[in-house]
């Protein structure tokens, strides 16, 4: 019988609200709007965690700048505190080498983290997704059933169709779907807005192309001034946080 | 103290499982512990009886049953099987303890000796397993 299952309610009970920024194609920023969307909660004095599912590729904490920390034992895992983020990855335990996961091993993986790891008290929990709609992000909608979804998406035919079909499977599962962002715009298309329309989904909004976006990465105290943050803040204006 | 966590998923779990099958009390309760997650036995058998006090079914003293799984390791690329134990030493310290932590990570730190391959599976002794439960009605 797999015991940790019981767990991850009680694990998850003292957070408020959980929010999982994903998309169907990879490399269309969510791991930087999920990090900056916590920085953001985290500055208007929310308590707010990060977890990175994304255990190919983890990358939140090179946004964040994190080094050398661990997280501390106590009845569990209790995630350090970064820049006001209490923060989760399985770069802890990989030390930046390569990981490779198979299909059953990703979810044994997110069970255990789930399982063990102490958050204690959240508004908001902030979950930065791989991309696609694998185990993991089934394993979200199993065992953290009061998730709410944030799509983002970029400009790009090739990413809204496969962002399309990471819409349509959450509308067939009734989840909560916060609306989609349109991320690293370039010229003024409607197209996404649109499709996004089109699906009887909320569109937020689009941050434009930050040319000198990469500059802060690893800094959050310059990212928060950046002009992809203040697009974000814009967007997420259109939703009831 | 990582083991008070899986104590609590294991108590958790029996006192679901009684009441499922309306027990009044349990009596017994075996576990397996998988050789790669490196329970600490003591702290684990500890946790678990401070863990079972005052639980609705009742959880008898002593009612729980450790036994260690050895491990099974194999290679989908050459076909080899090993055990953790026969690598354990090539590790370093902090290695070992995010196995402890993540059994998965084991597939990040140690390869498969004959070959090389990262490519292999956990076939057996992977973590903490709820065997059975006994219990009265």
């Amino acid at each position: 019988m797999e015991p940790r299952t019981s767990v991850i309610e009680k694990r998850l009970k003292h957070i408020n609200r959980i929010i999982a920024v994903a998309s169907g194609k990879g490399g269309v920023g969510k791991s930087m709007v999920a990090s900056s969307l916590a920085l953001y909660l985290s500055q208007k004095g929310y308590k707010v965690g990060l977890l990175d599912l994304d255990l190919y590729g983890p990358s939140s904490h090179i946004i964040l700048g994190v080094k050398n920390q661990f997280p501390t034992e106590e009845k569990g895992i209790i995630p350090p505190v970064v820049h006001g983020i209490s923060f989760m990855s399985i770069v802890y335990f990989t030390e930046e080498k390569p990981s490779p996961f198979r299909g059953v091993d990703i979810s044994n993986i997110i069970l255990e983290l789930l399982a063990i790891t102490q958050w204690g008290c959240l508004d908001f929990l902030i979950i930065d997704m791989p991309p696609g709609i694998g185990d993991e992000t089934l394993d979200v909608i199993r065992y953290m059933k009061k998730s709410e979804f944030l799509v983002v998406t970029t400009p790009s035919k090739v990413a809204m169709g496969a962002v399309g079909k990471l819409l349509r499977i959450l509308l067939e599962l009734k989840k909560p779907l916060l609306g989609v962002i349109e991320n690293m715009t370039m010229t003024d298309s409607s197209f996404i807005q649109q499709e996004v329309k089109r699906l009887h989904v909320r569109y937020l909004g689009n941050i434009d192309f930050d040319t000198v976006l990469e500059d802060s990465i690893g800094d959050p105290d310059r990212l928060v001034q950046t002009q992809m943050m203040k697009d974000l803040s814009r967007t997420l204006q259109n939703i009831k946080l | 103290m990582h083991e008070w966590a899986l104590a609590e998923s294991i108590v958790m779990a029996a006192v679901d499982e009684a009441r499922k099958e309306k027990l009044k009390s349990i009596t017994q309760v075996t576990i397996f512990i998988g050789e790669l997650q490196q329970i600490e036995k003591e702290i684990f058998l500890f946790a678990l009886n401070e863990l079972s006090k005052s639980q609705k079914p009742s959880i008898k003293k002593d009612a729980f049953i450790l036994k260690t799984e050895k491990s099974m390791l194999l290679c989908k690329n050459c076909g080899n099987t090993w055990k953790f134990s026969d690598m354990k030493k090539k590790l370093n310290e902090a290695e070992s303890e995010s196995i402890h932590f993540i059994p998965e990570v084991v597939f990040v730190h140690t390869r498969c000796p004959r070959c090389g391959s990262p490519d292999f599976e956990i076939t057996k002794g992977r973590g903490v397993v709820l065997s059975s439960i006994t219990g009265v009605r």
